[in-house]
Parts: structure tokens; C-alpha cells; sequence
């Protein structure tokens, strides 16, 4: 059920360490880059159709070659904010293999024709941060990064930068502000960052996840990755699986098996006597499926076609335990707490969902309530600069849509007892 | 349209009672008036003047470097600020500024704006208690509960709650002083607080670091 390429050596011991890597034949696509053309190292990832482990979805390939070409500084930013609730599979990669990142970083910068490569991780990594400080020394004394890589014409900088605790700059352009030294507030697009990011210079910004499997399909060839998993979504994914299971964890599956196969198999489903109300399939952004939805395929397309979407490969399962209220209210606090500001519908729609969930919780609010509520989440749907209103307003909306019979009855109990159920 | 509109009427009450008001009948007082032009404008400050610590100048100074665009170094210098002094107090930010050449309005706006930085005097120790969705539904709000009551009056242990820290694997979890540990169970928050105040390593035997990937754990049938 499981299929292992990023987590082959996984809990090799010290695999953090730059001579274990080696031996396991670590840097060895590398290697092979350096002497390959750039158009080559695109139609590698191209074939592959290796599509963005940190949300979007986006082609990974395709994104790499929209970066003008020509004599100008490029710069590639590796997102690992990893703040979406629900989500942390960039830490125990980056914690266990840092060097695989490395390694992805200069197979991305050739891909791109880019020379200065930074991380973005989040500040609470410290840990992560360490790790990485000390593997990026390595590399550079190995000669793997800096100037003229093994003696080649390529060079690539790293530097790794340490947010300070703000989901938002998670959002690329939001990252791109903070990185420079400013509040991390998303930028209005276009220009998109390929064009104009990071110090106006073009800029290519890619997951975690994503760059370390780029030396994956190196390896095996664009081709060959592409005949793991399902047309559309090729290869394997990292997928987190939290709340209410008995074995969370990371677990990397090939893409299109049934969702039920994960949160059962894998992460062996709910306690005993417990069954599953709701899961997020990726991450707290994304609408809310049900039991209904378990034999989902897990998949990009799959997950679209059932309303939902596959984000960062996030699984939150919630149990029959648990009032669908406090799901709400914990997600809509979230956002409202994460939201920058900047736009409108965004920084107020996510303060009166709250407020409204907190007056259906008090026994203060009427029917009328729920639709209001629900017109909010649609009237912050593509109406604000970058997604993280959208992020609040599809999960909400998926849990007024799917449980509004809950929803009134805890407000009639709450209205008859006076206080909340 | 001639006379007051329908909603007139509602809005005259409101402003009779439930929206505080400043004397000039704003609600934001100051948004409408000029900025003061007598004043100077804010100045990056003299370092003639203003006294950095060595080590803090030339751990923000090294961060500089790392960058095309000195600017780039806020959330270093500011860290480092904050350690030095223990939060990002006026002065901490006042010398940050200093060495970076930037208005120390510019860095209080940043500090301002990630919740890593502490705006007020705060204990030796950080606790970061994950409330989030995946630790909640994991009892993280009765933890957050016993940990502050464990911590007491306490004031060398700033007990905070935090959003998802990217480790629902080891739900309900906590970051002490940037090191996760998890799951935390019955009696884990009392220990978690002596261990503290004893100046010992907090429930040593639940850092993540030590851990395996979930996958390696799983029953035998589910080998490839
Ligand atoms: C509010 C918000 C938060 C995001 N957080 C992250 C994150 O923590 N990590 C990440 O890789 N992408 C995150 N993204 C997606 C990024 O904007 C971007 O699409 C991604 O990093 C691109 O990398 P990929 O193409 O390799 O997936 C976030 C997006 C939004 C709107
Ligand atoms: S949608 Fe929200 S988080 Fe995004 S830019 Fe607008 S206010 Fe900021
Ligand atoms: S919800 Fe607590 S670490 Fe993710």
C-alpha cells in the first residue's frame, strides 16, 4: 500500500549527515545535471508530470520554464513555511533528509537557469533550521553549492532564512515581502513572481515536497515516475494524516488509491466504536468530504470532482465524537487570527464568521443566521487578493452546506437551555 | 434622493449609545487629521548615540551579508534583538535599527506583525501549546488549561497558545523553547513545568527528534 521514494532510507540513522547520503547514493543526480543542457532538465521534469506538492497543484515543470531566459540574476525560493493546518511532512523530510533538498534545490536552479537559491522555513522549525544550517555547510565544503559546482560552469547560492510565526507568508508573494525584510502582506498578481519576485528579479518558488523529488525522477527517468500513479496525478505523495486516528503520521502513497485505504489502513481510522464524520483531504483550506466520500481515489482530479482538493496532501479526520461546531469555530478562528488585513472581505469575513459562530454556540443566534453565514463565505470567494479568504470561506461553507440539521439543532438546545450544549 | 435615508433612524440611536465615540464623533480618533509637520520626521538612529552590545551588532551585521538587499536581515536582527534583551522591547528595537540604518518604525512594524516576537516582558521560558484543529481534537485545550495552571504566577514561564506547529503527528503537542515534544499525556503538564523550574531538559522521552516515521511503525501486513 505504501511505495517508497522519498522515504526509501527514511529512518536510515544519520542520514542527515552528508556521507551517509553519499552512500546511499545521495548527490549522484547532481552530478548529472551539471552536465546535462538546461531544455534537458526541463523535459525530465516535463515527462515526469510532477505536479506542486504545496497546495496548488501546478505543474512543476511548466512553472520552471516560464522564467525568462538571459543574463539577469534568478532566484529560486524553496516554501518551507509549512503552516497549513494539518500539515508536516516537510519537517520530518527536512529533518531526516536535508540533503535531499539540497540536492533538488540545484536540480530546480538548473531547470530555471537561476543562480541564488534561499529557504523560506518557518521559525518554529528551529530544530528543522539546524539541521539545515549544518547540512547546507557540508554541501558547500563538498563543493555541491557556490560557485562553479564540481569544477562545472553552474553555480548556485543557498541561504537559509527563518520566518518569526505568520501562516501567511506561506502564501509565495506574502513570502517573497517577508523574505525582503517587510510584513509578510501577499502582492497583487500579476506580475507573477516567474516575471517579477523576489527583488524584481524573476523567481521561481517551489514546495518541499517538490523539490525532493526531483532528484527521484531524475533517477528513474521523467517517463518512468510518470507511470506511478494515476493520469493527472503522477507519482507518489507525502500524505499527513492527524485528529482522530489511530496511527498518525506521514505516510508517502502512490497517488489515485482509495482515500479510505489511508485514513483505515494506514493510519488504522478512528478509535475502536468511533466512526468518521468529516476528514479534510488536504489540509484545513480545503471543503469538507464525509463518510460518504471514503472510497474517494486520492488524487488531484479525484478529490476536485468531489468538491474538495488535495492542498498540501493533509488528512484531519474528525470522528462522531466531536460537535461540528468546534471544528468550525477552531478552523474560522484560525483565519481570522492568520488573515493579513489587507483586503476587505477577507480581514471582516473571517471576523463575523466567528462572530456568528460564537453567538450560534451561545444560543444567540436565529435560522437566518446559518444564511447569512453562508453568504459571507461566498461573498469572500475570489474577491480578495490572495486565497487564504477562500482558504476560511470553502471549508465553512462545505460544513454549513453538508451539516446544517446539526447546526440548527445545537441552535434550538443552546436557545432552550440559555447556555451552550 | 431628498432627506435622511431609511436606515437614518437606526444609525442616529446606535450613535446615541452603542458605538464609543471620541469628542470629535470619531470612532478612530487622529485618522482625519493631518499628520504633525512640526515634528521631525522619524531618524534612523545615531550610532554615535546608541549603544549596541559587539555581539549583537556583529550577529546582525553578519546577517546583512547574507543578502543582496541588506533589508533582508529584519527578522534576523530582530530575533536577535529579542534574545539579547529577552523581548523586543523599544530599546531592543531601537538598536536593531541602529545597526541596520532603517527608522525603528520600520522594524516595529514588522515585529508587530509575526507572532514570534514578544511585544512584552515575558519569561525565560517559551511554551507554545498547539490549540489547533488536529491537537484539539486531541485534548489540546484541557493541556493548554493544566500547563498555565502548572505554571502558576510564575513569570519565567510565558505559556502561549499557538497555531498548528506542523506536528499533529504527535497531538496535543508543545514547543519549549523551540524543541517539540508530544504526545502529551495525564500528568505530562505538571512534570513539563518542574522539569523547568528544575532547570532539567522537560519530558526528555517525548522529544519528536527521537522518533521514527509513522510508515516504519506500521503492523507487518502493510510491508510492501
Ligand atoms: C494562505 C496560503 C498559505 C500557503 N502556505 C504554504 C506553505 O506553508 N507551504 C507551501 O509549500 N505552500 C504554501 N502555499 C502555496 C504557495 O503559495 C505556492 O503555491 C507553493 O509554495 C508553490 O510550490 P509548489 O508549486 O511546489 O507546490 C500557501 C498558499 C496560501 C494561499
Ligand atoms: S485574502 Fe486575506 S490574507 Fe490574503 S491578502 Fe487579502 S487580507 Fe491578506
Ligand atoms: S494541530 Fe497541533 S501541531 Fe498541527
Amino acid at each position: 500500500m505504501t511505495q517508497a521514494l522519498l522515504f526509501k532510507d527514511i529512518d536510515e540513522p544519520n542520514l542527515a549527515d552528508i556521507a551517509v547520503y553519499e552512500r546511499r547514493g545521495g548527490y549522484e543526480q547532481l552530478r548529472k545535471v551539471l552536465s546535462m543542457s538546461q531544455d534537458a532538465v526541463l523535459s525530465e521534469l516535463d515527462a515526469s508530470g510532477l505536479r506542486g506538492r504545496g497546495g496548488a497543484g501546478f505543474p512543476a515543470g511548466r512553472k520552471a520554464s516560464f522564467l525568462p531566459k538571459g543574463d539577469m540574476d534568478k532566484y529560486l525560493v524553496c516554501n518551507a513555511d509549512e503552516s497549513e493546518p494539518g500539515t508536516f511532512k516537510d519537517r520530518e523530510l527536512m529533518q531526516k533528509c536535508p540533503h535531499a533538498l539540497i540536492e533538488g534545490i540545484v536540480i530546480a536552479a538548473r531547470a530555471g537557469g537561476i543562480n541564488r537559491a534561499f529557504i523560506y522555513i518557518r521559525g518554529e522549525y528551529e530544530e528543522q533550521a539546524q539541521i539545515l544550517d549544518r547540512a547546507i555547510a557540508q554541501a558547500y565544503d563538498a563543493g555541491y553549492l557556490g560557485e562553479r559546482i564540481l569544477g562545472s560552469d553552474v553555480s548556485v547560492s543557498l541561504v537559509l532564512h527563518r520566518g518569526a510565526g505568520a501562516y501567511i507568508c506561506g502564501e509565495e508573494t506574502g513570502l517573497l515581502d517577508s523574505l525582503e525584510g517587510k510584513r509578510g502582506n501577499p502582492r497583487l498578481k500579476p506580475p507573477f513572481p516567474a516575471i517579477e519576485g523576489l527583488y524584481g528579479g524573476p523567481t521561481l518558488i517551489n514546495n518541499v515536497e517538490t523539490l525532493m523529488t526531483m532528484p527521484q525522477i531524475l533517477r528513474m527517468g521523467g517517463n518512468k515516475y510518470a507511470e506511478l500513479g494515476v493520469s493527472g496525478s503522477s507519482g507518489t505523495k507525502i500524505v499527513s494524516v492527524s485528529g482522530h486516528v489511530q496511527r498518525p503520521g506521514n505516510y508517502e502513497i502512490e497517488l489515485g488509491i482509495p482515500s479510505r485505504e489511508i485514513i483505515y489502513g494506514l493510519a488504522g481510522g478512528p478509535p475502536p466504536g468511533r466512526s468518521v464524520k468529516l476528514w479534510f483531504p488536504g489540509g484545513s483550506s480545503a471543503p469538507v468530504l464525509t463518510a460518504e466520500d471514503l472510497d474517494v481515489p486520492y488524487d488531484f482530479d479525484s478529490l476536485a470532482k468531489a468538491g474538495s482538493m488535495l492542498g498540501s496532501g493533509a488528512i484531519i479526520v474528525v470522528d462522531d465524537s466531536t460537535p461540528v461546531l468546534d471544528v468550525a469555530l477552531k478552523t474560522a478562528r484560525f483565519y481570522r487570527h492568520e488573515s493579513c488585513g489587507k483586503c476587505t472581505p477577507c480581514r471582516e469575513g473571517t471576523n463575523w464568521t466567528v462572530k456568528m459562530l460564537e453567538r450560534i454556540e451561545a444560543g444567540e443566534a436565529t435560522p437566518m443566521d446559518l444564511d447569512i453565514m453562508a453568504s459571507v463565505q461566498e461573498q469572500i470567494i475570489g474577491n480578495c487578493l490572495c486565497v487564504l479568504g477562500d482558504a476560511m470561506a470553502m471549508p465553512i461553507g462545505s460544513m454549513i452546506a453538508k451539516f446544517r440539521g446539526e447546526f440548527e439543532k445545537h441552535m434550538q438546545r443552546a436557545q432552550l437551555t440559555g447556555a451552550s450544549a | 434622493m431628498s432627506g435622511p435615508g431609511p436606515g437614518f433612524e437606526y444609525i442616529q440611536e446606535l450613535q446615541g449609545r452603542a458605538i464609543p465615540r471620541a469628542s470629535d464623533g470619531s470612532r478612530t480618533p487622529g485618522w482625519d487629521q493631518p499628520a504633525d509637520l512640526t515634528k521631525d520626521p522619524a531618524e534612523i538612529p545615531d550610532p554615535a548615540v546608541i549603544h549596541v552590545a559587539p555581539a549583537l551588532r556583529d550577529e546582525i551585521e553578519a546577517a546583512m551579508a547574507r543578502y543582496p538587499d541588506r533589508r533582508s536581515a529584519a527578522l534576523p536582527a530582530l530575533k536577535a534583538a529579542q534574545r539579547f534583551h529577552g523581548w523586543c522591547s523599544p530599546q531592543a528595537i531601537l538598536e536593531a535599527a541602529c545597526v541596520m540604518r532603517v527608522t525603528p518604525g520600520y522594524l516595529t512594524a514588522v515585529a508587530t506583525f509575526y507572532d514570534m516576537f514578544e511585544l512584552e516582558p515575558k519569561g525565560r521560558h517559551s511554551v507554545y501549546v498547539c490549540t489547533n484543529i488536529s491537537c484539539s481534537l486531541r485534548g489540546a485545550d484541557a493541556l493548554y488549561e493544566e500547563i498555565a495552571a502548572a505554571a502558576g504566577e510564575d513569570g519565567e514561564i510565558n505559556v502561549r497558545h499557538f497555531e498548528c506547529l506542523g506536528a499533529c503527528d504527535i497531538a496535543p503537542m508543545v514547543s519549549v523553547d523551540n524543541v517539540y515534544y508530544g504526545p502529551l499525556g495525564k500528568g505530562d503538564a505538571k512534570r513539563l513545568v518542574e522539569d523547568l523550574r528544575a532547570g532539567r531538559e522537560p519530558l526528555p522521552e517525548l522529544r519528536l527528534a527521537l522518533r521514527r516515521t509513522a510508515a516504519s511503525e506500521l503492523p507487518a501486513e502493510h510491508e510492501q
